[in-house]
C-alpha cells in the first residue's frame, strides 16, 4: 500500500490493528513526516536498532499514526556516521525520543538544536551505547557526573525551585526545575531518566515467551496493556490466530486494569484537591476491586495474565457472578461520589480552569490518550481501529472539551463508566473455546502491537534473530508525548497547583525512563 | 455536605485486623516471641524511596493508606524528609541513576535507619537484575534490615515486612512487653 503519494510500498503486518511497515530513504523520511503532520496525524515513536550482528546495518524507526492506522517507516543509517533527518522541528514530542536514541543507539538527528543527553545521566559515557551489537550491555562505568544544561530564565525577582529527583510523597523520581515569579510558575523543565534500568538493553537475546514477563513490567500500572502489546507483536510476526475467548478475556483484563487506575487517580486528585474523603472512598473501592482481581485472576494488578497466543488461565466458575456482582455495586458508588465532586464549590473551584491545556496546544504538541480526549481529542484505538473483541461490544470513545484539570477528572469519570459497562457487555458476550494457541516465533522477523492503554497509546515494535530470540524489543509508553506538554500546563499558575496538575495527568515515569 | 456525611456513615468503618509480622523474612534470624504491634508505642516514620521500580511496588506501598489496612491507625506514617525517618521503604532494583540520591538519603536518615527492601527487585535485582544501568537488589547499596519478597508484594505482606522490621530493632521492647502480658 501507498501512502500519501510516496514512491515506496507499505507492508500490511498480520496484528489486529492495521499497521503497515515500509524500509524508506532519507528524503521519503522527511515526506512522510511532513505528509502525517498536513494530515493531522501524530508520531508515535521513534528508536533506533542495529542489526550489524545479523548481517544488516544500523536502523532508525519512526511510527505515526495516522487515518489508515500505524504507519511504521524505517530508514537505514551509515553505519561510521549513523545520521538521519530531524523530525522534532515538526514534532516536539520527537525531541526527548531522539535524544534517547542518541544516549542508547549513537544515532544524531541532524539538524536538531538540542544534543543534550536525555536518559543518559551519569551511568555510562558518552560514546558507550549499551544497545550496539558489539556492547553485551554489562559493561561498568564510573564517569565523572557531568552537569546538565537546564534552560535559565532571566527577569526581575525570577528564582528558581529544584525539585527531585527524589519527592515527597510515594512517588516515582524524576527532577523538576521550576522558574518562578513570587507564586506563578513561568517556566517548568523536566529532567526524567533517574530510573533507567536498561530494559530494552535486557530483552535481547531474551525468548519470546521470557520477554512477555518483562514487557509486562515496564510500567508496573499499565502491565496489561504493555503484556498485550507484546503478545499482539509477537502474534504478528508468527501469524499466530489467537482463539476468541482469549481475546474477550484480554479486553476484560485492560478494562480492569483502566477501571483500577481511574479510582486510585480520582482519590489522590480529590485529596490534593484538599478532599480527603475522596481518597478514603475511591482508595477503598480500588482495594475491593484489586481483591477480585487476586480472586478471578490470580493477580491484584493483574500481571502475567496475558501471554503470546492467548491468556494464561481461565477465571474459576464462580467468577461472571462475582464480577459482575462487583460492577453493579462500583456503579452506583462511584456515580454517588460523582455528584458529591460535582456539586462542591470549594472541590471545583481548585480543578476548574487549573492546569489547562487548550485543543489547539494538545494537537501542536502531540498530546494522546486519556489526557488528549480532555482536551477536545477524540482519538481512541478501541474505537478508531475496535480490533476484537472492541469491534464487536460497541465502545463509546469519550471526550471533554475544557483541557483542565476538572476536565481530566470528568473524563476519568465517563470512562470508569463506560468500562463498567464494557466489563458486564465483555461477560455477557464471552464465547467459549480454548484461552490459547502455541505461538512460534520465527528467525529474522518483525512485529508489532498497539494498545490503547488506560494512559493512551502503547506500542510494542519486536524483531527476532536467527534461532527466533528476541534482538530488539523497543516499548513505547504514551507519557513520552505527555511529560514535555505538562510542562506548558503548569505555566501561569501557582507552584502549590503543581502536585494537583501532575496528578491529573499522572504519567509514567518508569514507562519512559526504561 | 449531606451527602458527604451519608457516604461516610453507610461506609462505616473497614478497617481490618493488623496482619502478623513475617519474622521469616528477616536478615537477622533473631527469635522473637512476643505481640509486637505494642512495640509501635510512638509513632513509626517511613520514607518511601523509590530506587528505580516499575512503579508496583509503589502502586501496593499507596494501597497501604487505604481504610482498610489503616496504618495511621497503627502508628505508622509516610514521611517527607528522610530526616524525620525512623526506615527507609526502599523499591526496586537501585538504578544506576538512582544509586547517589539512595545513599544520599540513607546518610541523611537518624538512627535507627532501618531499610526494608519491598519487592522481588528490591531483594534479588529482580527481572531487571545488574547491568550498565542497574545496581540490583538495594543490598548491594545500603544494608538492608528486611527483605520482603514478591512482584509485588501484597500490601498486607509489605505491613508485615515494617514490622518485621521493627521487631527486630527492639527485640527488648518486645520480651518486657510479652512479660508484662
Ligand atoms: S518487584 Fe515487581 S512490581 Fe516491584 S518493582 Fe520489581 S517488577 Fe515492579
Amino acid at each position: 500500500m501507498r501512502f500519501f503519494g510516496i514512491d515506496c510500498e507499505f507492508a500490511r503486518l498480520d496484528a489486529p490493528l492495521p499497521i503497515f511497515r515500509a524500509r524508506v530513504d532519507a528524503v521519503q523520511w522527511q515526506d512522510l513526516a511532513r505528509s502525517v503532520v498536513e494530515i493531522h496525524g501524530q508520531l508515535v515513536s521513534l528508536w533506533g536498532a542495529d542489526h550489524r550482528a545479523a548481517g544488516g546495518g544500523f536502523e532508525v524507526s519512526a511510527a505515526y499514526r495516522c487515518a489508515d492506522g500505524l504507519l511504521w517507516a524505517y530508514l537505514a543509517l551509515d553505519t561510521v556516521q549513523p545520521r538521519y533527518p530531524d523530525i522534532a522541528h515538526l514534532f516536539p514530542a520527537a525531541n526527548r525520543m531522539q535524544r534517547a536514541a542518541r544516549d542508547l543507539v549513537g544515532f544524531v538527528a541532524d539538524g536538531s538544536g538540542d544534543d543534550r543527553p536525555w536518559l543518559r545521566h551519569d551511568a555510562w559515557p558518552e560514546d558507550y551505547f549499551p544497545l550496539r551489537n558489539e556492547n553485551t550491555g554489562q559493561e561498568r562505568f564510573d564517569p565523572a557526573a557531568a552537569d546538565y544544561a537546564f534552560v535559565r530564565v532571566e527577569g526581575d525577582g525570577v528564582h528558581e525551585i529544584p525539585v527531585g529527583p527524589v519527592h515527597a510523597g510515594i512517588i516515582e523520581p524524576g527532577h523538576f526545575r521550576f522558574s518562578v515569579v513570587g507564586e506563578k510558575v513561568l517556566r517548568l523543565e523536566q529532567r526524567l531518566g533517574y530510573k533507567h534500568k536498561g530494559i530494552e538493553r535486557r530483552f535481547v537475546g531474551m525468548t519470546v515467551d521470557e520477554g512477555a514477563r518483562l514487557a509486562g513490567r515496564v510500567s508496573g500500572d499499565s502491565t496489561v496493556a504493555y503484556a498485550w502489546a507484546y503478545a499482539m507483536a509477537v502474534e504478528s510476526l508468527s501469524a499466530a490466530q489467537v482463539p476468541e475467548r482469549a481475546c474477550w478475556l484480554r479486553a476484560l483484563l485492560l478494562e480492569r486494569e483502566r477501571i483500577a487506575n481511574h479510582l486510585g487517580d480520582l482519590g489522590a486528585l480529590g485529596n490534593d484537591a484538599a478532599f480527603g474523603m475522596a481518597l478514603a472512598q475511591f482508595s477503598r473501592l480500588r482495594e475491593d476491586w484489586l481483591r477480585v482481581n487476586a480472586k478471578c485472576f490470580g493477580h491484584r494488578l493483574l500481571m502475567d495474565q496475558i501471554r503470546p497466543g492467548g491468556v494464561v488461565s481461565d477465571p474459576p466458575r464462580d467468577a461472571r457472578q462475582m464480577l459482575r456482582e462487583q460492577t453493579a455495586v462500583m456503579i452506583s458508588a462511584v456515580s454517588e461520589l460523582q455528584s458529591i465532586f460535582d456539586e462542591h464549590a470549594g472541590l471545583q473551584d481548585r480543578l476548574v480552569t487549573t492546569g489547562r491545556i487548550t485543543p489547539d496546544l494538545a494537537r501542536k504538541l502531540g498530546l494522546t490518550g486519556l489526557a488528549a480526549r480532555a482536551s477536545g481529542g477524540v482519538a481512541d484505538l478501541r474505537a478508531d481501529f475496535g480490533w476484537a473483541p472492541y469491534g464487536h461490544i460497541r465502545f463509546k470513545p469519550c471526550s471533554q472539551q475544557n483541557g483542565d484539570v476538572a476536565a481530566r477528572v470528568n473524563i476519568r469519570f465517563a470512562e470508569l463508566f463506560e468500562s463498567l459497562r464494557l466489563s458486564d457487555a465483555l461477560l455477557d458476550e464471552l464465547p467459549h473455546g480454548p484461552i490459547h494457541a502455541p505461538t512460534v516465533a520465527p528467525a529474522n522477523t518483525k512485529g508489532a502491537g498497539w494498545v490503547e492503554g488506560w494512559r493512551g497509546e502503547v506500542l510494542v515494535a519486536l524483531e527476532t534473530d536467527a534461532v527466533g530470540a528476541i534482538s530488539r524489543c523497543h516499548c513505547h509508553d504514551p507519557s513520552w508525548q505527555n511529560w514535555p506538554v505538562l510542562e506548558h500546563a503548569v505555566i501561569g499558575n501557582i507552584v502549590a497547583d503543581f502536585p494537583l496538575i501532575n496528578k491529573s495527568f499522572n504519567l509514567s515515569y518508569a514507562g519512559q525512563d526504561l | 455536605m449531606w451527602q458527604v456525611l451519608k457516604r461516610i456513615a453507610r461506609t462505616g468503618i473497614v478497617t481490618e485486623p493488623k496482619p502478623q509480622p513475617a519474622l521469616e523474612w528477616r536478615t537477622d534470624a533473631q527469635q522473637i516471641h512476643a505481640e509486637i504491634l505494642a512495640i509501635l508505642g510512638r509513632a513509626l516514620a517511613i520514607r518511601e524511596v523509590d530506587a528505580g521500580s516499575c512503579n508496583g511496588c509503589e502502586l501496593e506501598i499507596n494501597a497501604l493508606n487505604n481504610p482498610y489496612y489503616n496504618i495511621e491507625g497503627l502508628g505508622i506514617k509516610f514521611v517527607a524528609s528522610p530526616r524525620h525517618a525512623d526506615m527507609l521503604l526502599v523499591t526496586g532494583p537501585v538504578s544506576r541513576h538512582m544509586e547517589i540520591a539512595l545513599r544520599r538519603t540513607y546518610d541523611a536518615t537518624p538512627a535507627p535507619k532501618l531499610v526494608v527492601a519491598v519487592g522481588d527487585c528490591g531483594c534479588t535485582g529482580g527481572i531487571f537484575g545488574e547491568s550498565y544501568a542497574s545496581c540490583g537488589r538495594v543490598s548491594n547499596v545500603i544494608p538492608v534490615d528486611v527483605a520482603v519478597p514478591g512482584c509485588p508484594p501484597p500490601p498486607i505482606d509489605i505491613l508485615r515486612g515494617i514490622l518485621a522490621a521493627v521487631c527486630t530493632s527492639h527485640p527488648d521492647d518486645i520480651s518486657a512487653d510479652a512479660e508484662s502480658n
